[in-house]
């Protein structure tokens, strides 16, 4: 087992968000996350993340067997967690590069490995850019800054491509995209599956299951998994809408 | 009313010093300059030294300072001791015309004041005096003549030396002038220096200002700098604090432009006790533009005051200010912008702001951009921030692995980046984001030394200057 997440419970400012989740994730697996606007998909993935504006009241959560809760933000990613954002951050006076070889040499260092080179790191962006069809004038801006919608989307690939993540967990990373950019992001994430790594896909539109195709589908309502299911749930929920769960659990 | 501010022993020793060492202080001086002498000692006895009761003062309280001891001395021949011991310029590939003084006094090998090839004439103010009174006659103190300030007075009446820079019509002067302002003396010390600096019509210069500090020991240092540009002149200026933290620097610059000069001026404060630095910008002139930057870098008690007041007396000028800070521990800072816009200045582009993060919630910051506008066809805007470190960037920064510590570094590093990218001189900029990520790393606070050593300078820059050129 990868992940396991149970009876999981979030707040934020007193207000609970995620109300009891569990979930589980083996290697090797495509699973999608969906549910109405504001039912706490980003909360989720953001705690698995480790982001400490929330607070986890109840509930655990495993990653490879450890207390994931107790590790750090920076831990968790180099314990192979990778949070592709709904809205990816700008920071300007960071360029990408520099982002880029930090984070790929603090991961080495966490695994007790030697900096990568710098000719063999130029090579590593290279490689990767190419895989999700970055242009060379993007790696060299500033972390987002100034990018378009799809690109910041293409550039979370990017970053995922770089660290060649686990556990990799995607906010929406289809929206906004136009349909040659979903075929690159969707054939990037494609390339890094792996029997030793797992995918969790936050998204509203069944589209994207097109060209990832899940294992398990899920529903997140009001703070809970209310319905797994396989890939023709997200079918389902296409043609009758939440409306169809509402009813359903209520 | 004010009569508070005339309690400060300091005050006395300076009054009397004037007297007792007029004969040293008018050396060589001509009568008119005498007269100005003469009358700004009366006006120091009228204002004192500022104290917070003025508006200007209100967040810098300078009385400890006032109430220290120091030495003066009105005459150069005992403290100048061996030069190429006291400093190097360790920045690698900048070829400068060096210029320096130590403790407030001209050092040369040669001669006191040189013209060069070009026709610059650069060198020492007292001789210069002596030499082109005429330039003096013409602009001496005739910007530098605040009201409201005692220290600008004070200088006026007393200092003696500085450097004197004057670039005639169509010069544009190739290398960077670098003035070197080291001050090294065993006790405490109260400095003034004067410098004036002229371009002519069409003349360009690229001038660094480096203040610097070898000991431990207190000073206090009243600099007053007149700045003037002729028509269509460009002057990059660049002033460099790093002193140590029993320093205090007072620092006027007074700028003075005529038609479509154009003038940068950046600050890069990056240690010191008490930093203040006074911005005085008169555009007198059309189709100027002006760029003020300032970043600065406090943290343990030191104290930082940026003063920047720009005047647009004419139409269809721009001026635009930007001043970034980051302030740990107990620091503090002050901002105060100023933009006048007069009524005949219309068409003024006037664009002013200030951004500060604290590291603690003991720093503190002050800022208070302010627009006064009497044209109606302008555009202005002015804008401060004071905040923490963005928690989101920190949290995208490390959800990809990077330490707390190195994320907050890329981030401050960041945050002064956009001030370090406007410096054109490229060995310059490179050293200054060199010195600017150790200083954030705290590694160049534990030397207090200055803006050309480190604590542990790298092999590769150590470069001794060549004295030969001062
Ligand atoms: N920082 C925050 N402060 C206050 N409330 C928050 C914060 N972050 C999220 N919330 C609230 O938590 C709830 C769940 O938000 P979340 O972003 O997890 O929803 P979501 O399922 O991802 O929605 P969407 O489909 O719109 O992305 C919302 O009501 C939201 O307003
Ligand atoms: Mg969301």
């Amino acid at each position: 087992m990868l992940l396991s997440i149970k009876n999981l419970h979030a707040s934020i400012n007193g207000k609970e968000i995620l109300k009891g989740v569990n979930l589980e994730v083996n290697k090797g697996e495509v699973h999608a996350i969906m549910g109405p606007n504001g039912t706490g998909k980003s909360t989720l993935a953001s705690v698995i993340a480790g982001r400490d504006v929330f607070d986890v009241t109840e509930g655990s959560v495993l990653y490879k067997g450890k207390n994931l809760l107790a590790l750090p933000v920076e831990a968790r990613a180099s314990e192979g967690i990778f949070l592709g954002f709904q809205y990816p951050v700008e920071i300007p006076g960071v360029s990408m590069t520099n982002f880029m070889r930090t984070a790929v040499n603090e991961q080495r260092k966490y695994k007790g490995l030697d900096p990568l080179p710098a000719g063999e790191f130029l090579r590593l962006m290279e490689e990767k850019k190419k895989m999700v069809e970055i242009t060379a004038k993007l790696a060299n801006r500033s972390v987002n800054e100034g990018f378009s919608g799809g690109e910041k989307k293409k550039n979370e690939i990017f970053q995922m491509a770089m660290l060649e993540p686990t556990l990799s967990i995607l906010d929406e990373t289809d929206s906004g995209l136009d349909i040659d950019a979903l075929r690159i992001v969707a054939n990037g994430v494609n390339k890094l599956r792996s029997p030793e790594n797992a995918t969790v896909v936050i998204t509203h539109y069944q589209r994207l299951l097109d060209y990832i195709v899940p294992d398990f589908v899920h529903v997140l309502f009001e703070g809970k998994i209310v319905k797994s299911g396989g890939k023709e749930l997200a079918l389902e929920l296409e043609e009758k809408g939440y409306e169809w769960i509402k009813d359903a659990v209520i | 009313m004010r009569s508070d501010t005339t309690d400060f022993p300091l005050k006395n020793t300076l009054i009397n010093n004037f007297v007792e060492h007029g004969k040293d202080i008018f050396t060589n001086n001509k009568e008119s300059i005498i007269d100005i002498r003469k009358q700004a000692y009366t006006k120091f006895i009228e204002q004192g030294l500022p104290t917070q009761k003025l508006e200007a003062w209100r967040n810098t309280d300078l009385t400890a300072v006032y109430n220290e001891e120091y030495d003066h001395y009105y005459t150069q021949s005992n403290v100048i001791k061996d030069i190429d011991s006291v400093f190097q310029c360790n920045i690698p590939h900048l070829n400068t015309t060096m210029i320096a003084l130590l403790n407030g006094w001209y050092v040369y090998k040669d001669v006191p004041l040189k013209t060069m090839a070009d026709g610059t004439i650069i060198g020492s103010l007292a001789e210069a005096m002596k030499v082109y009174p005429e330039i003096f006659d013409k602009y001496y103190a005739k910007y530098a003549t605040s009201k409201d300030d005692g220290f600008i007075a004070l200088n006026t009446a007393m200092a003696q030396d500085g450097f004197f820079i004057y670039v005639p019509d169509n010069v544009q002067v190739k290398k960077p002038i670098q003035i070197v302002n080291v001050i090294d003396y065993d006790k405490n010390i109260f400095l003034q220096t004067r410098n004036l600096i002229v371009l002519g019509k069409n003349a360009e210069l690229t001038l660094v200002h480096c203040d610097d500090s070898y000991n431990h020991q207190k000073c206090l240092c009243n600099t007053v700098s007149e700045i003037v540009q002729d028509e269509n002149s460009y002057l990059d200026h660049y002033k460099m604090q790093n002193v140590n933290n029993n320093s205090t620097l007072i620092n006027s610059s007074y700028f003075y432009m005529k038609n479509n000069a154009r003038l940068t001026t950046n600050g890069m404060s990056l240690n010191g006790g008490i930093l203040r630095n006074n911005n005085h910008i008169t555009i007198d002139g059309e189709g100027c533009e002006t760029n003020v930057y300032g970043l600065y870098l406090m943290d343990k008690k030191q104290h930082i005051d940026n003063q920047v007041f720009i005047d647009h007396a004419k139409p269809n000028s721009l001026s635009n200010e930007l001043f970034k800070g980051i302030m740990d521990d107990t620091a503090s800072g002050v901002f105060n912008g100023h933009v006048l816009v007069r009524r005949d200045a219309q068409k003024t582009n006037a664009f002013q702001r200030n951004k500060n993060i604290l590291l603690t919630d003991k720093a503190k910051v002050n800022s208070k951009p302010f627009l006064e506008i009497y044209a109606d066809d302008v555009k202005c805007s002015h804008g401060a921030t004071v905040g923490q470190l963005d928690t989101e960037a920190m949290f995208y920064i490390r959800s990809r692995g990077i330490s707390e510590d190195s994320a907050r570094m890329l981030l401050m590093y960041a945050f002064c980046d956009e001030i370090i990218q406007k410096i054109t001189v490229e060995p310059l900029k490179h050293r200054l984001e060199d010195m600017v990520k150790k200083r954030l790393r705290g590694e160049l606070s534990v030397c207090a030394q200055c803006v050309l050593h480190c604590s542990h300078p790298e092999k590769e820059y150590n470069f001794e200057i060549d004295l030969s050129k001062i």
